[in-house]
C-alpha cells in the first residue's frame, strides 16, 4: 500500500488541514507521499517534508497550478496516482473541487469526507447532514478519498525529514482561467482550525452587531463564525458560515450566540469539545447540544462576558 | 443556447431522518420526497438565464426510480421545456450518474450543464465534477454568481477563504451553492402546463452505461448522541464553569 496526500496551501504555507489528512493516511498504512502543486511553492514542499510520517514530497511547481484550477490539478493527480493505492485530499473547497474530477479520470469512485478509517478499503462517513453515519467499503483498486480534517488529530508539523523531488509534469487544459478572488483578511485564527470559535446567528440583527463578537474573540484568540441564517441575511460573508454546507469545525470551545440550532448548523459544529449557547429563547434547539446554556439577551450577555474575561 | 439541468429526487429536507433498526440504511418508506434543494437552485438559474434571453431551451434530466418523474414535472412547472428520465431502481452512485449524464450530454450537446453541488442525502458533492471530467469540460463549482458571455461563462465560486472567480470556455459545467439565487414556487397554471410538456423515458441500457455501484454500504448508524448540559444562571457562572470546570479558557 502507498498513499498519496494532496497538500492544501496558498503557495506560501502548508494548510494545517493537510496534517490531519496525513493522520488519516497513517491509519490506512503504507508509505506516505505528499504532492505539492502550485507556483513558487517550494517553501510549502519543505514544510510538508518536515511533517511526521511523510516519506517523500513531490513538488509540481508551474504557472498552471498557481490557482488550483480543478481542470489542471485533476489531470495532474490522476496521472501521479498511477503509483499509489490511495489518493487523499482534505474535504475543503479545493479538495472537493478537483478530487472527484481525478477519480472520474481514473474511472474509480470517490469516497467523500471520511470521518474514520476502519481498514484500507472501509471507511466511515457522515450522510444526511450528519444525521447518520455510513460505513462504506470500496471495491475499486484505487481509492480516491476526501478527509474531514476535524475528524483526525493532525500529525506533528515538525520532526520529519522526507526527501523533496521536483515533479516535471505540466497539465494545462486551457479550458479555464483564474479571473480574481476576494479573500477575507483577518488577524484572527482560521475558522476551520481555531481552538475557540464564537459564532453569531440571526439573533445578531445585523452585520454591525457582530462587532461585539469580534471583541470577545480577540480577547480569547478565537475565530468568528456565523450560521447560515446570518450569512443568507447578508450580515457577514459566506466564508464565515459554519454548517453542513459551510465549514465543519470542532474546536475546544464553541460559543453559539443568537443561533437557534438548525440541523444544518449543528452538522457543522456538534463535534466541538465544549459548546456554549447564549440565546434568549429557552426552547431553542441549540440548548439540547450545549454543555453550558445561558438564557439571556445576547446584547447584554456578550458585552458582560467581554468585560469579565 | 441549450442548458441541461440534472436533478435528484431525495428525502424532503424538512423530514427528520430515521436510521433503520437493522442498520441497513435510512427509512424511506412513506417519507415525503422532493427535489434536492441545490437542484432547485440549478433549475431556477437556468430559468433566469432563459428569461434574460441567454438561454433558448432547458432540458431537465433525472436518473432514478419511476417516481422521479414527479420531480421532473416540478422542474418543468418551474420553467424547464422538456425532460428525460433514465429509469433505474439501482442505488445509483455519482460515477454511474456522471456516466449516464455524459451519454445524455453526447446526445443533447448542451452549451451549459447546471446542477446542484451536492444532494442532501448522500452529501457526496461529486457528480458535477465527475461529469465535467468525463465530458472534457471545465467546471465552476459552488457557484454564487454565473455570467454567460460570448463563448464563455464567468463563475464566482464560494471557497473556504472567500470568493473566487474563474472563466470557463463553453460548454461547461456549473454546480450551484446556496446563495446563487432564491428559487421561485411553481404556480398552479404552470403545474397544469407542465403535465403536457414532453417527458422522455430511457433506460441505462439505452445509454450503454453501467450503473453498478462501486461502493457498498456495510451499515448505517445513528451518530453519537450529544447530551444537553446545564443552564447557567449568569455570565459570572458561565465564565467560572469555562475556567474551572471545562478548563477551556
Amino acid at each position: 500500500m502507498s498513499v498519496l496526500v494532496y497538500a492544501e496551501h496558498d503557495n506560501a504555507a502548508l494548510n494545517k488541514a493537510t496534517l490531519s489528512v496525513i493522520a488519516a493516511a497513517k491509519e490506512i498504512g503504507g508509505d506516505i507521499t505528499v504532492l505539492v502543486a502550485g507556483k513558487g511553492c517550494g517553501a510549502v514542499a519543505e514544510e510538508a517534508a518536515k511533517a511526521e510520517g511523510v516519506a517523500k514530497v513531490l513538488c509540481a511547481d508551474n504557472d498552471a497550478y498557481e490557482h488550483q484550477l480543478a481542470e489542471n490539478i485533476g489531470e495532474l493527480v490522476a496521472e501521479v496516482a498511477a503509483d499509489y493505492s490511495h489518493v487523499l485530499a482534505a474535504a475543503t473547497t479545493t479538495g472537493k473541487n478537483f478530487a472527484p474530477r481525478a477519480a472520474a479520470l481514473l474511472d474509480v469512485a470517490q469516497i467523500s469526507e471520511i470521518s474514520d478509517v476502519v481498514d484500507a478499503d472501509t471507511f466511515k462517513r457522515p450522510i444526511y447532514a450528519g444525521n447518520a453515519i455510513a460505513t462504506v467499503k470500496c471495491a475499486d483498486a484505487k481509492k480516491v478519498i476526501t478527509v474531514r480534517p476535524t475528524s483526525f488529530d493532525p500529525v506533528a508539523a515538525e520532526g520529519g525529514s522526507a526527501s523533496v523531488e521536483s515533479l516535471d509534469v505540466v497539465k494545462d487544459s486551457g479550458l479555464s482561467s483564474f479571473v480574481g478572488e476576494e479573500l477575507a483578511k483577518s488577524d484572527r485564527p482560521e475558522l476551520a482550525s481555531a481552538e475557540i470559535v464564537i459564532s453569531g446567528g440571526r439573533g445578531m440583527g445585523n452585520g454591525d452587531n457582530f462587532e461585539i463578537l469580534y471583541k470577545v474573540a480577540d480577547k480569547l484568540g478565537a475565530a468568528v463564525g456565523a450560521s447560515r441564517a446570518a450569512v443568507d441575511a447578508g450580515f457577514v460573508p459566506n466564508d464565515m458560515q459554519v454548517g453542513q454546507t459551510g465549514k465543519i469545525v470542532a474546536p475546544n470551545l464553541y460559543v453559539a450566540v443568537g443561533i437557534s440550532g438548525a440541523i444544518q448548523h449543528l452538522a457543522g459544529m456538534k463535534d466541538s469539545k465544549v459548546i456554549v449557547a447564549i440565546n434568549k429563547d429557552e426552547e431553542a434547539p441549540i440548548f439540547q447540544v450545549a454543555d453550558y446554556g445561558l438564557v439571556a439577551d445576547l446584547f447584554e450577555a456578550v458585552p458582560e462576558l467581554d468585560s469579565k474575561l | 443556447m441549450k442548458v441541461l439541468v440534472p436533478i435528484k429526487r431525495v428525502i424532503d429536507y424538512n423530514v427528520k431522518v430515521r436510521v433503520k433498526a437493522d442498520n441497513s440504511g435510512v427509512d424511506l418508506a412513506n417519507v415525503k420526497m422532493a427535489m434536492n434543494p441545490f437542484c432547485e437552485i440549478a433549475v431556477e438559474e437556468a430559468v433566469r438565464l432563459k428569461e434574460k434571453g441567454v438561454v433558448s431551451e432547458i432540458v431537465a434530466v433525472s436518473i432514478g426510480p419511476k417516481a422521479a418523474q414527479e420531480q421532473l414535472r416540478t422542474a418543468m412547472a418551474l420553467g424547464a421545456d422538456r425532460s428525460i428520465l433514465v429509469e433505474t431502481d439501482e442505488a445509483v452512485q455519482p460515477l454511474g450518474i456522471a456516466k449516464a449524464l455524459k451519454a445524455i450530454v453526447d446526445e443533447e450537446k448542451p452549451d451549459l450543464v447546471i446542477l446542484g453541488k451536492q444532494a442532501i442525502d448522500d452529501d457526496n458533492n461529486q457528480t458535477g465534477q465527475m461529469l465535467a471530467a468525463l465530458a472534457g469540460m471545465p467546471q465552476g463549482t459552488f457557484a454564487s454568481e454565473v455570467n454567460v458571455e460570448e463563448g464563455k461563462v464567468k463563475v464566482t465560486r464560494e471557497v473556504d477563504g472567500g470568493l473566487q472567480t474563474v472563466e470557463l470556455k463553453l460548454p461547461a459545467v456549473v454546480t450551484t451553492d446556496l446563495r446563487l439565487n432564491e428559487p421561485r414556487y411553481a404556480s398552479l397554471p404552470n403545474i397544469m402546463k407542465a403535465k403536457k410538456k414532453p417527458l422522455d423515458n430511457k433506460t441505462p441500457a439505452d445509454l450503454g452505461v453501467d450503473l453498478t455501484p462501486r461502493v457498498t454500504i456495510e451499515k448505517v448508524e445513528n451518530p453519537p448522541e450529544r447530551q444537553a448540559g446545564i443552564i447557567v444562571g449568569s455570565v459570572d457562572e458561565l465564565v467560572d464553569k469555562l475556567k474551572n470546570e471545562a478548563k477551556v479558557i
